[in-house]
């Protein structure tokens, strides 16, 4: 009886796989485009290394962009850290809608699930199919799907850093437009389904462009995002 | 080193928000209001995240992102699978950008 693996445990394999399967998308829309990233850092006088360990630690794409193309342009230090800050900041509010879903999680799974929170990892993680949060939202389900993702964008670096250059910059801006029909993919089925959700979404578009007109682009989507989620306080009615 | 140096505190400036709400989200019972904004922000983030950051994916030709956006919102209308999504809009900037740019 000992050999035979407990209940628990083939759940929690399987829901390692679930997840796995669930990141797929993600590694292939990470993989082209951190290539594309790797190039850029050793062209910009990073070495292999370097570029791989801000791939490993850092983990979030736009700002590993403009963190090297600072370093290029010859910003200092802090400059490059202060951007990179308001940048990222976004994942504050992504993170607190993904851990609402980890309430269950021990202190520690939650600490390190919360690394693994990009755009992509978060669009997945709240509006991805076949939805039964409670059931699905096991730890296993979500280090699966999020270290998927984080190897595409790992293992694209590593290949990227090594042969510079051999993706043609058409090929990224492909798969830069296959991250947005993620996005799309994923807000679209539940935007039709509740009319109210659609609103907010929208909304949040308009306004985010409006901001846009007058502020950088990393602060315009956190405020359009604390502003069109307000709009959810009025619109949904019934208590959650 | 100096690069070594950036690099741990780009690392640090990461992780430090995405941390935050595991320390503190539990240890609070949030009114009815902040539970709705919660269930609104995946929905407002991603809104905010397609527009206008779509049409930017080429600088110079906001078409060739509105197309692969278009195609992405038609393909998710017919309920396909994400990764059929994603090709799609995928493939059609290819075909744009191999014929017309």
């Amino acid at each position: 009886m000992e050999s035979k693996p407990s209940n628990l445990e083939i759940k929690s394999s399987s829901q390692l796989v679930q997840g796995i399967q669930a990141g797929l998308p993600i590694f292939l829309g990470y993989f082209p485009i951190a290539i594309a990233f790797g190039t850029l850092a050793v062209q910009a006088q990073l070495s292999w290394t370097e570029a791989v360990l801000m791939s490993l630690i850092v983990f979030a794409g736009a700002s590993q962009f403009v963190g090297v193309s600072m370093f290029l342009a010859g910003a200092g230090a802090a400059q490059i850290i202060a951007t990179t800050f308001f940048l990222n900041l976004r994942h504050l509010i992504m993170s607190l809608a993904v851990n609402d879903q980890m309430r269950h999680f021990s202190g520690g799974w939650k600490g390190f699930l919360s690394f693994f929170i990009t755009d992509e990892t978060f669009a997945l993680l709240t509006l991805g199919r076949g939805d039964h949060r409670s059931e699905r939202r096991t730890p296993a389900y979500m280090a699966g799907l999020m270290i998927t993702a984080y190897l595409g964008w790992v293992t694209g670096t590593a290949v990227g850093g090594l042969g510079a250059g051999f993706i043609p910059v058409e090929i990224t801006t492909a798969m830069t437009v296959g991250l947005y029909g993620l996005f799309i993919g994923l807000l679209v089925p539940p935007a039709r389904k509740s009319l109210n959700f659609g609103i907010i979404a929208v909304s949040s578009m308009i306004l985010n462009w409006a901001l846009g007109l007058f502020m950088d682009a990393g602060w315009a989507i956190v405020l359009a995002t604390i502003f069109a989620a307000g709009l959810g306080i009025i619109l949904i009615k019934e208590d959650v | 080193m100096k690069v070594l140096l950036v690099i741990v505190g780009m690392a640090l400036v990461t992780y430090i928000p995405r941390l935050l709400p595991a320390l503190f989200l539990d240890r609070f019972q949030f009114p009815a209001w902040f539970r709705k904004w919660l269930q609104s922000i995946p929905y407002a983030a991603l809104g905010a995240l397609i527009f206008p950051g779509v049409l930017l994916v080429e600088k110079d030709q906001p078409l060739l992102g509105l197309a692969g956006g278009l195609m992405a919102f038609l393909l998710s209308l017919l309920n396909l699978h994400i990764t059929l999504v994603m090709a799609g809009s995928i493939l059609i900037v290819i075909l744009l950008q191999y014929f017309f740019f």
